[in-house]
Order: C-alpha cells, then structure tokens, then sequence
C-alpha cells in the first residue's frame, strides 16, 4: 500500500507521561514521525497535538484507533483530506557580510519573512508558511551559508466553524455500585 | 479522620468488593502490608512469585467476572508482574496492580530495587498511574478499577511511592469518575443492527463465531437465544470455549490452528459469519487473505480498535454484546438451516478430527476424554499452553459457562499452576482441574507450597511426555525433526508433591487413568497426578503456519513433508 504525509490533529490531557503513551503507540508500529508540535488548546487542562506521519492510510486509521482508546486522549482525528489551513514556522541563521545584507533582504521580503537577529556575521530570518515555501526559503538562502536552521513542525486547523473533536461527548459515567455496573459491563 | 495512604488504598479496596489479594511484600510496600492488620475482610494470599501474583489475580477475575488484585513491591517486585500483566492484557482480562514505589525522593536516581514500572507496562495495561500524593490515591483507585472493568476490559497499574502510602490525608471516595477520554460503548447503531438482522435472512450457511466477549459480557444467554432462533452453527475461539454449552446440538468446537478440520472448511463455504465479541486472531483465521472467501462479515464487538484490524466487516456493532445480541435477536428468527447442517455433519463424518486411536499406549487425548467422563463436563479446567492446553479445549466438552481458563493471546506457559490457584480461591467448592504439561509447569510449580498453605485442593493432570511437546512438533513437521532443546530432565513429580506436602500420584498405563482421576477427587486437598504419556502423539488437526485453513491437515497421515525453508519462510 503507497504511503502519504498524514496530518493527524489530538487533542489530550495536560499531564505527565501523555506524549509518551502516544508516541509509543506509533513507535510499537514502527511509524516513523515526520514533525509534531504540541501546546495548549482553546479548553484549559487540554493540549493539542498535531502529528505528520508518513504511512499507509490503513496503518494509520489502525494506530488513529488505538491511540484513540488511551484514557488520556480526547479526540484524535485523521484531519489529512480535510479542508484545512497548515503552517510552520522556521528560524534560519544566515551567513551574511554588508555585501550580500541586501540581496538575503531582497528574498526575506518576497517571503514575508522577517529579521529577528542581526550580528556583523549573520543575520536570523524567521519564517512563517506550508512546508513547500518554507523548503523554497531555505533553498534560495543556502547559496549564502545556512549555519543553523530550525522548524517547529506543522500546526493544522480546519477551515470554517468546525471544531475539532467538538461532537465528542464528554462524558460522566455514573457510580458503579458494588463496583458492577449495570448492563452486562463490568 | 486523617488516614495513611495504605489506608485509603484498602477503604478503596472494600468498596469496590474486593475480599482477596494476591500479592507479594517487599520494602516499598510495606506500608500497605502493615495495614492488611486492619481489614480483615480482605485476605491475602501469599504467592511465591509475583508472576503468579498477577496470574492468579488474572484467572480470579475470569472466573468471578469481576476484578482481580495483586500487590508487589517496587524493582524485581513489579517487573515480575508484567508476564502477568500482558497476559491479562491480551486476554482482555480485568486486573488491578499495586505497586510500592522507591520514595518520591528517589524516583528517578537509580535508587535501591527502583525500576520504572509505569514505563514499563505501558504498552500492556489498558491505563496506569503513578501517584505522588496522597490526596489523589481515592481518585485514583476509582479509576483504576472502573477503567479495567468497563468497556474492553484490562490491567490496570497504580504505583504508589512508599513515602505516600505514609501520607495522610482526609478519606473521601468519590461518587463519580470524570475522564473526557474514555468512552465505553452500550448499545450499538440500531441501523446497523437491523443491516446485520437482514444479512441474517438471508443467509444460506451462516456460521457464529463466538469469542471471548461472549464470557466477558455475560452474554451466555442471548448467544444460546441466537443460535437456537436463527438454527445457527456456533463456533467457539479458544477463549469463546464455555460461551456456549459444549453438548449443545448447534455447537461444533474450535476453528484455527488446531480447530476441528469441518470448522475450518465451514468457515471457507460460508456465506456469513457473525464475530461476536472475538478479534480474528491469525490462530483463528490462518492467512488472512483466504480467509473465509465466500463470506460476508458481521462483527459484533465492544472496541472500535478491532473493527477492521484484521477484516473489513460487511456490518459492524460496535457496543457491548450482551446489549448487542440483545437487541439483534429482536430483530431475527424463523430461517432454518437443514441443508448447511447436513453439510456439516457430513464434512464431520468424512474427517473426525478428534477420534482416540485404538492403542493400548497411554495417550494423552484419552486422559482429557477420561477426565471429561469422571467430571462429566462440570469441573473448572484451567490449563497451560501447548500440546495439553489444545486437547483440553478439543477433548473436553464444557457445559458449564466460563469454566475453561487458559492464556489464549500470550500463550504464557507456566499460567496453568498460579491460574488454577486464583480459581480455587474464587470457586473453593469446586472442582478446580489443572491440566498441565511437564515444560509449563516447571516454570511455575513453587506454588505447589502455596496451594498446601491454603488448603487449595487443586488437582493437577501432568500429562509428562519428557518434551517441550508443542515445539518439537514444530521441529518435527517444519525443521526436519532437528528436536533443538526441547527433551527435558524433568524431576520426580510424585516426590516433588510429596515435598511440597499433597499427594502425588503416577499413571503409565491406560488402565490407571479412571481410578487415579477419581481418586484425586476424593480426596479432600491438592493432588498432583502425572500421566506419563505417549511421547510421539502430536496435536492434530492442524493448519501449518503461514498457511490458509483450507489446507488443514486432519490427520498425521496427511501430513506433507514440508521443507524446512517453507516453513521458515512462513512463519
């Protein structure tokens, strides 16, 4: 089966060991992950993780599932053929001299990137966009000497008024008295 | 009242039922072993490994439904739970482990017997926690045991640093769980339900495949309903076997690797089969792209996971069964089935599967036939994994709901003398049958000691071929009989009871057999009979590794010598 990029959006509890529980579940499948980003979510107690594997559709709807079932996940979503707006954002330290200063501005503008750091040898751009105009940035800027570069991993948001995970129930189950519940579950 | 963290671990215990504990003590426990003084409600039971702790906890909450316990101190305490633990997890068993954790001081500095254990079982416990104060030991707790009892059921960890068992706090056990990420399924989509009653109609050979969740949700009842409404064929996994009564007319036995030969073939020609509460293991399904190639698929199951893991079913329920066949044999009845019954019925004429050879040679499926016999399908069977553990799921006929106890998923030799043991402290009146082999129970006979110290009168059947029996039928069929490791030296068994303070008996002969089973029964504890069988009887029938159930082979006789690389190369 042909792998693809698939962006896969969760939402989990704020708590120690979350990440881990997760990410073990892609490691026991031999998923190899291609960014994540993680940080807080609209709800308080709740962050919000975006994933970008590359796998088989089937593998990831089967690892989707079981990360699903881990008690501390929310919601977790396959978000890859919605529609939907992704960003990165990219820090790239540029050798520079006042002789090319000009011409590695010329190109920070065409990309609506900015300058954050100036020294007399080097110069910060950072950057924000999809993966593709990132990569072409970071391209265009190498002729002048890359000394270090770093990305935060795509972040992915559907367009429109849908909300992620906001048709999950929350749900509160009832005391279970004498430790049974009714209904033939334990 | 200010309690200790100990304390409020047990208030929590009796309030979720719990009367039996299987554990271990050890330096970051003792404070929760100083507390059992306190509440002598709860008994504990000391195993000699804490392996067996989580087994016996394991086979206590198959057979009562409900969940098990077992404590174990931190480091080599805890991590000898975890052969345990996955097994229970595999089996979707309902288990709660506690564990005594280094000093919160130390956690995380290498410090003395420390092993990070909620690390550890992460990938085999449903959930687990690490509790670091005090105040959170009630929540906890009532997660715990509502986690691991709900929806698919499993283990489920709390580790409680030493230092917070001593902790006080106030006790206030909460009334309600509140976890925004756990959903358990009730009833399924009552559109897809009646999508599953019309493939019902019109089905022409339509087969059950009935597993576990049959046992788990109690759903004995609405399967029988089912069946007997719809005149359906059940076939039961091994872990289903005891979902439906074994002298049923409707019942034909076990499918798969060592299935009967007419399942196997059944499921090839049917047109619909209805999984219900099973997850069509590769045991069950042999190579999964012929499996079943005429049929189309209902499976009825409470994890979403399983739905379209192994197969894409036609029509899925996804719910708990009981609730499940509940509604669904609102839905059906009426279509008999005397064509495809009679198709089975002969297929089964044609290759018997489970027929005894004539021999006057001591043959192990002649002692489980015995044993069916003398205990006349009502005794708890609980057995190891292997050669013994197959012919006591194909020659012993079940009639008693939930009375076959055995670790199907992780295949864990050594179950059968701590799982027997959990039994027996579950069911102390009944007949508690541990049908063993010589390999397994060598990894686990130290609990001999623990059956004597309780008075647990658990009768063992060694069925003793001075081999690793299974293994070497692999080498035997599929590496050109190289038998690599698998004679063993075994020890004296009767004498090693007798050390242990039971009885021991010893069969070599055919004729011995009824006699000594009956008289293991009379007497009022533990008995270790030795059945010191056939070496050369393999288990049949047997579908090969990597190979599809059509090519079942019946009999040794219609064994092909294979090539080793084939054998390898599909495996």
């Amino acid at each position: 089966m042909s792998k693809e990029l698939h962006t896969i959006v969760a939402l989990v509890e704020d708590r120690p060991g979350v990440l881990n529980r997760i990410v073990s579940r892609w490691r026991q499948r031999g998923f190899n992950i291609e960014s994540l980003a993680v940080g807080h979510s609209e709800t308080p107690g709740l962050s919000r993780m975006t994933f970008v594997v590359d796998a088989a559709h089937n593998d990831v709807e089967q690892v989707v599932k079981q990360v699903d079932k881990l008690v501390d996940i929310v919601h977790i979503e396959d978000i890859t053929h919605l529609a939907t707006v992704s960003r990165e954002l990219i820090m790239i330290k540029v050798r520079s001299n006042p002789a090319n200063r000009s011409a590695i501005l010329q190109i920070v503008d065409i990309f609506r990137a900015n300058i954050v750091d100036v020294s007399t040898e080097s110069l910060i751009v950072e950057a924000t966009g999809d993966e593709q105009k990132l990569d072409s940035l970071v391209e265009l800027l190498e002729e002048f000497g890359v000394i270090e570069l770093c990305r935060t991993g795509r972040v992915a948001m559907q367009r429109g008024a849908e909300r992620v995970g906001q048709d999950e129930p929350h749900l509160v189950l009832p005391h279970l008295h004498g430790g049974r519940a009714p209904g033939g579950l334990f | 009242m200010k309690r200790t963290g100990a304390q409020i671990v047990f208030e929590c215990l009796l309030r979720e039922g719990v009367r039996h504990i299987f554990g271990y003590p050890g330096g970051a426990n003792l404070p929760l072993y100083d507390t059992f003084k306190d509440y002598p409600q709860i008994q504990h039971i000391l195993v000699r490994h804490e392996q067996s702790a989580a087994h016996a906890a394991d086979a206590y909450a198959r057979v009562t439904g409900d969940a098990g316990v077992c404590f174990a101190t931190s480091g080599p305490g805890a991590t000898n739970l975890v052969t345990g633990i996955a097994t229970a997890w595999m089996d979707s068993v309902p288990i709660v482990c506690v564990t005594g954790a280094v000093v919160t001081s130390l956690i995380g500095r290498d410090g003395f017997q420390e092993a990070d254990i909620t690390g550890i079982t992460l990938p085999v416990t449903k959930h687990n926690y690490l509790v670091t104060d005090v105040h959170d030991i009630a929540r906890v707790m009532k997660e715990a045991f509502h986690i691991a009892r709900t929806g698919r059921p499993g283990p489920v960890l709390v580790d409680i640093p030493r230092d917070t068992q001593q902790m006080t706090a106030d006790f206030h056990y909460p009334e309600t769980v509140h976890l925004r990420g756990y959903r358990v399924p009730g009833h399924p989509d009552p559109a897809e339900v009646k999508r599953a009653a019309k493939l019902i109609e019109e089905a022409e050979r339509p087969l059950i495949l009935a597993g576990h969740g049959v046992i788990l949700s109690k759903a004995y009842d609405e399967l029988l309903e089912l069946a007997e409404k719809c005149d359906i064929p059940v076939i039961t996994t091994l872990l289903g076997i005891s979902g439906f009564p074994g002298t049923h007319p409707l019942f034909q036995g076990m499918p798969g690797m060592h299935g009967m030969y007419w399942n196997n073939m059944a499921i090839s020609e049917s047109d619909l089969l209805l999984g219900l509460g099973m997850r069509f293991d590769d045991r069950v399904t042999g190579r999964l792209k012929d499996f079943a190639p005429n049929a189309k698929i209902v499976h009825a199951d409470v994890d979403p996971a399983e739905m379209g893991k192994n197969v894409r079913p036609t029509v899925a329920l996804l719910g708990d069964l009981k609730a499940t066949l509940q509604d669904l044999n609102r839905e059906v009845g009426g279509k008999r089935h005397p064509d495809w019954k009679a198709w089975l019925a002969r297929t089964r004429a044609e290759h018997p599967s489970i027929t005894i050879p004539e021999t006057d040679k001591l043959l192990p499926q002649f002692v489980l036939k015995q044993l069916y016999e003398a205990t006349k399908g009502q005794a708890y069977v609980v057995t190891g994994v292997g050669q013994h553990q197959m012919w006591a799921a194909q020659y012993y006929w079940y009639d008693r709901p939930n009375s076959f106890v055995t670790s199907g998923g992780l295949g864990t030799m050594g179950f059968e003398v701590p799982a027997a043991l959990g039994v027996q402290v579950a069911r102390p009146k009944d007949v508690v049958w541990s049908v063993a082999g010589d390999g397994g129970f060598q990894m686990t006979m130290q609990e001999l000691a623990t059956l004597v110290e309780y008075e647990l009168p658990v009768k063992f059947a060694l069925l003793n071929n001075g081999y690793l029996g299974m293994v070497k039928q692999w080498q035997q069929l599929f590496y050109n009989d190289n038998r690599s490791a698998v004679k063993m030296f075994n020890p004296d068994f009767v004498k090693l009871a007798e050390a242990f303070g039971m009885v021991g008996l010893r069969v070599t002969d055919k004729t011995q057999v009824a006699p000594a089973i009956e008289q293991a029964m009379r007497h009022p504890g533990p008995v270790l009979v030795e059945f010191v069988v056939d070496e050369d009887e393999n288990c049949y029938p047997m579908v090969p590794p990597g190979a599809a159930l059509q090519e079942t082979i019946d009999q040794p006789a219609m064994a092909p010598a294979r090539r080793r690389e084939e054998a390898v190369s599909r495996s």
